[in-house]
């Protein structure tokens, strides 16, 4: 089995050590990876902020980066969705507005192949133990596109259930958005701040060391909050958690 | 050019590069009903949904009615009750208030000083625990059940109660005066917590009478024809 | 004491009130006035009752709203069946439209056609001044607000009395309603004590002495003061939720017996109603039966839904008009992506779910419109030239939880999506059914500048590599508050410690050393 890694821009120049965890926790699993090297960011900002056309050689960009590879992993429900549920709708517009079918086709190839991380490991690999192990009290954060725009489900705290070590608790109001929202975290940052800080209350309260989340995103919104307010709590990135055993811990 | 034309017009260049062609039909395969019941089993939902918005739910057989109705009024200290017409004479044969009719020239005001009312009803649906009056016999006009503070409503089981919203539709004749109440009169105004009791009547009494089949007491109902009012 | 006589302080939360303003433009002015969202909604954060109120009351319904609903084992199909009767009602608008008039004609009705708001005002003034009456009750409708109605009555001197208990609190306390279901939803109970014991005696039976801030009490207060108006009402002016083609049907779905008095108990009734209420048939109504209630107030059934039909001989309003309004809707029709707004039935589960709405209230969205549906609609009704209206698609995370709790399947994020799109980047829109083509929007010159230039960096991997080297050198240099527009994300949160190496680097690195590793 060989799967081509989507580390997308904020991990790679934020958080490579999710990027890093993937790698080894696929090889571990007997997955050979790739990383394609022409591969850059999934155009969401642009996207997301009414650029749409600027998102457009992006789009064009990771489809022949990842051209001919079976599966694209990603770390990251907010990218996967935008693969998945956005290229398409940016190809067929592209296509209305006479600019050809070019880009339409380009998603229409790639969405299908490109898996989140949870997705990859429990409907591809069929695993859910991973043989991962991590002594900490853990609150899991489903992100909205993860959870919304994908339907992971429990897919992501299933993995966790197995972890060795962990305590799962039960973060309180789970399903509420953390107040990231790319652009609208400083576009409106009063309310942005607000609900990341009723978030991170939330992990204190459940008792959790540890905030974890399969969005880098969401985590640094979150954990910027956290450490300006001096608490303890951490934020970890699912990948890095899973990654992590008795003889090599990572996170 | 009229409003009506500059709307018109507006809505059919809106509306001119839609995709031309064959639409979808609607889907409608929604459920009818919403799991199998027996007549008896959807009278007791109907009591229980009504009794969860705080309508007094109450049982009797057609025999029994009187005595019931009575009861209830005495209750309330109800001294005049009004009554439209089609209420069947001997439903308040054992009641001491005073009756009303329903008078056509008979103002808010006067509605106001009636302390009680007692209605039939066209239909029940059970699984929304709702009443519908349609001004057919026994229902009157429509303010009648909403002044006085007090209604009783008369429900004929088995054949007034329905299970569902689709099957209550299907029965009503939407040109008529229709009111679907389910509960008295509620609020969620104030902190969105329901609170019953506002502008209509606070205490809904609603009385699920057994008629043998076919009813011997000629009874309102849609199965009836109506006047039209 | 007429209503202008009571108009006195100002409302809540520093904001200026409707009331000072001047019939329906000015109604709109003072919307239009309103500072952008993200101010608006910064004076709501930081206001504690204010949160602890919206907060109790969203986490409430929204509770109640996902048992009720999860009650019905073919939601989903109902809510794919009202998506699909809107649409293609809306597809065929002007074919239902006219069926509908001919309908209510017939059924004893007069229907009359607004093109804007204050068309709308001028129809139902005339109305009311025919019947010679100086005062109107009022059943709560969206419509009638968002025309701007009551001031526009107020200035022809008609009084024009709310008499929806979240909309009286609304009136008598100077207000604005700040959400669709429960316009005084910012209101706790003890500030609604103080308002009707402040308030009502100024404008008819007072509040009992020593009134308690039981829920209950204040109900019971709200039915003495308005009782006395019900009973001599000549006119009332209504909205409607829905308006059946085939029979000339009009729903009005309520709660508290209001709706009822004002639509059987005067002489004359007007009801105003956008255009795109209307549905094909009777039986269409079944799949919203089931639907709004759920969604809107979380029961299985409203306690009244009132249906009629033109004028019923002997029962209720012996006159009833039908003001069909269109006020920006046939330009949203005109947006084949923003067109599913008009799909929206005012159930307003989108606003109880949204975390934005939660933290800063309806006020902020500068509309009688808030929550997600308003910051789809208001851009498309009014357009986008406001700051308000401009700032709207920006109030929301795209976290889509309003459309999935939507009854008829609203895409408010691709709407939001969509908007954004017009105002940063500029495109085709409809005004006042003229095409146009929107010019991208000032204030976002530099954002639009800024993410141009990401895009340029981020398709040029060489220049990539090298900005996060340098940031991955610089990353000493963290500082704990940024300069200028960086401050809006320094100012609460901590800046992230830049990695030693960006991935690929690492990922470069590796690859090397497997290569020497290789015989």
């Amino acid at each position: 089995m060989r799967a081509a890694l989507f580390v997308t821009c904020v991990n790679d120049a934020l958080h490579p050590r999710t990027g890093v965890a993937v790698v080894r926790l696929l090889e571990r699993l007997g997955v050979e990876v790739d990383f394609p090297a022409a591969q850059s960011c999934c155009g969401q900002p642009q996207y997301n902020t009414g650029l749409r056309r600027e998102a457009e050689p992006l789009l064009r960009r990771t489809a022949e980066a990842f051209a001919g590879h079976r599966y694209v992993v990603t770390p990251s429900g907010s990218c996967t969705a935008m693969v998945r549920g956005h290229y398409p709708r940016i190809g067929r517009l592209a296509r209305q507005e006479g600019r050809g079918g070019r880009l339409e086709a380009y998603a229409e190839d790639l969405a299908p192949r490109v898996y989140e991380l949870s997705e990859f490991l429990v409907d591809v690999l069929g695993v859910t133990d991973v043989g991962a192990y991590y002594p900490h009290t853990v609150a899991y954060h489903p992100s909205c596109h993860g959870l919304r725009g994908l339907g992971l489900g429990e897919r992501p705290r299933r993995l966790l259930a197995a972890v060795r070590g962990l305590e799962l608790v039960e973060l309180p109001g789970a399903e509420e958005c953390c107040g990231f929202g790319g652009t609208f975290a400083v576009k409106n940052p009063d309310v942005s701040a607000a609900m990341g800080a009723d978030k991170a209350a939330a992990a204190a309260a459940a008792g959790a060391e540890v905030l974890c989340g399969g969005d880098n995103s969401c985590l640094v919104h979150l954990d910027g909050i956290l450490r300006r307010a001096g608490s303890p709590v951490r934020t970890v990135h699912l990948a890095e958690i899973l990654a992590s055993t008795e003889e090599e811990p990572f996170a | 050019m009229t409003s009506r034309d500059v709307i018109l017009a507006r809505i059919r260049r809106a509306t001119a590069a839609d995709p031309a062609g064959a639409e979808p039909p609607i889907p409608r395969d929604y459920l009818r009903v919403h799991g199998e019941r027996t007549p008896a089993e959807a009278a007791d939902l109907l009591a229980a949904n009504l009794a969860e918005y705080r309508a007094h739910v109450h049982r009797t057989t057609a025999d029994g009615l009187p005595a019931l109705l009575a009861r209830l009024l005495a209750r309330r200290g109800t001294r005049t009750v009004l009554v439209p017409a089609g209420v069947p004479p001997h439903w308040l044969a054992d009641t001491a208030a005073t009756e009303v009719p329903d008078r056509a020239g008979a103002g808010p005001h006067e509605l106001d000083a009636v302390d009680s009312v007692v209605t039939g009803c066209a239909l029940a649906v059970a699984e929304t625990g709702t009443l519908v009056l349609d001004g057919g016999p026994a229902q009157g006009r429509r303010r009648i059940t909403l002044i006085p503070d007090h209604h009783v409503c008369v429900v004929r089981v088995p054949d007034q109660v329905v299970d569902s919203v689709p099957q209550a539709l299907e029965r009503l004749d939407p040109t008529r005066p229709l009111t679907w109440i389910s509960g008295p009169s509620a609020t969620s105004d104030i902190e969105l917590n329901r609170v019953e009791g506002v502008h209509g009547p606070r205490t809904l009494d609603v009385i699920l009478t057994t008629f043998p089949e076919p009813p011997t007491a000629p009874a309102p109902g849609p199965t009836a024809e109506p006047p039209r009012p | 004491m007429t209503r202008a006589g009571v108009h006195g302080t100002d409302g809540m939360h520093g904001m200026r009130g409707m009331r000072g303003t001047q019939g329906a433009d000015g109604a709109q002015a003072a919307f239009l006035g309103m500072p952008a969202f993200p101010e608006a909604a910064r004076r709501a954060v930081h206001d504690p009752v204010l949160r602890a109120n919206l907060r109790h009351a969203t986490h409430t319904i929204r509770g109640r709203r996902a048992r009720a609903v999860a009650e019905l084992a073919d939601w989903d199909r109902l809510r794919a069946a009202g998506k699909a009767i809107k649409d293609h009602t809306l597809r065929h608008l002007d074919r239902y439209l006219v069926q509908l008039e001919e309908s209510v004609t017939a059924a004893g009705g007069t229907v009359h056609w607004a093109v804007d708001a204050a068309e709308a005002c001028r129809i139902v003034t005339r109305l009311v001044h025919a019947t010679g009456a100086r005062e109107v009750v009022k059943v709560k409708s969206m419509a009638t607000q968002e025309i701007g109605l009551n001031e526009a009555l107020e200035e022809a001197g008609i009084a024009s009395y709310e008499t929806d208990l979240a909309e009286l609190i609304v009136q008598l306390g100077h207000d604005r309603p700040s959400h669709i279901l429960v316009p005084a939803i910012h209101r706790n109970r003890g500030e609604i004590r103080d308002v009707f014991a402040r308030e009502m005696g100024r404008w008819g039976r007072p509040a009992p002495d020593g009134l308690g801030d039981d829920p209950r009490e204040l109900a019971e207060a709200a039915r003495r003061h308005l009782r006395e108006k019900f009973l001599r009402a000549q006119v009332a002016v209504s909205g409607a939720n829905f308006m059946v083609a085939e029979t000339g049907t009009l729903v009005v779905f309520e709660s508290e017996g209001n709706g009822r008095m004002c639509l059987t108990l005067p002489e004359t009734l007007i009801s105003v109603v956008g255009i795109e209420k209307v549905v094909p048939t009777f039986r269409d109504l079944e799949v919203f039966l089931q639907t709004l209630p759920r969604s809107s107030t979380a029961e299985r059934m409203n306690p009244y839904t009132t249906m009629w039909t033109g004028t019923a001989g002997g029962d209720g309003p012996t006159a009833f008009h039908l003001v069909l309004l269109d006020n920006g809707r046939t330009d949203t029709l005109a947006d084949a992506v923003g067109r599913q707004a008009l799909r929206c039935i005012r159930c307003s589960a989108c606003l109880n779910v949204c975390p934005v709405y939660e933290r800063a209230g309806g006020h902020a969205y500068g509309s009688v419109y808030p929550g997600p549906i308003g910051a789809v609609l208001s851009p498309q009704l009014r357009g986008t030239g406001s700051r308000v209206d401009a700032s709207l698609p920006f109030a929301s995370t795209l976290c889509g939880a309003c459309e999935e709790v939507c009854p008829v399947a609203i895409d408010i994020p691709e709407v939001l999506v969509h908007l954004r799109e017009r105002i940063v980047q500029g495109g085709p829109a409809t005004r006042e059914g003229v095409r146009v083509r929107i010019r991208p929007a000032r204030g976002h010159t530099a954002e639009r500048a800024a993410l141009r230039a990401a895009r340029l960096l981020l398709d040029h991997p060489g220049a990539l590599r090298a900005g996060e080297r340098l940031l991955a050198r610089a990353r000493r240099l963290r500082p704990r508050r940024l300069p200028g527009p960086g401050r809006a994300w320094t100012d609460s949160r901590d800046l992230p410690e830049p990695p030693e190496q960006p991935f690929r680097d690492w990922w470069e690195q590796r690859e090397r050393q497997d290569e020497r590793r290789k015989p």
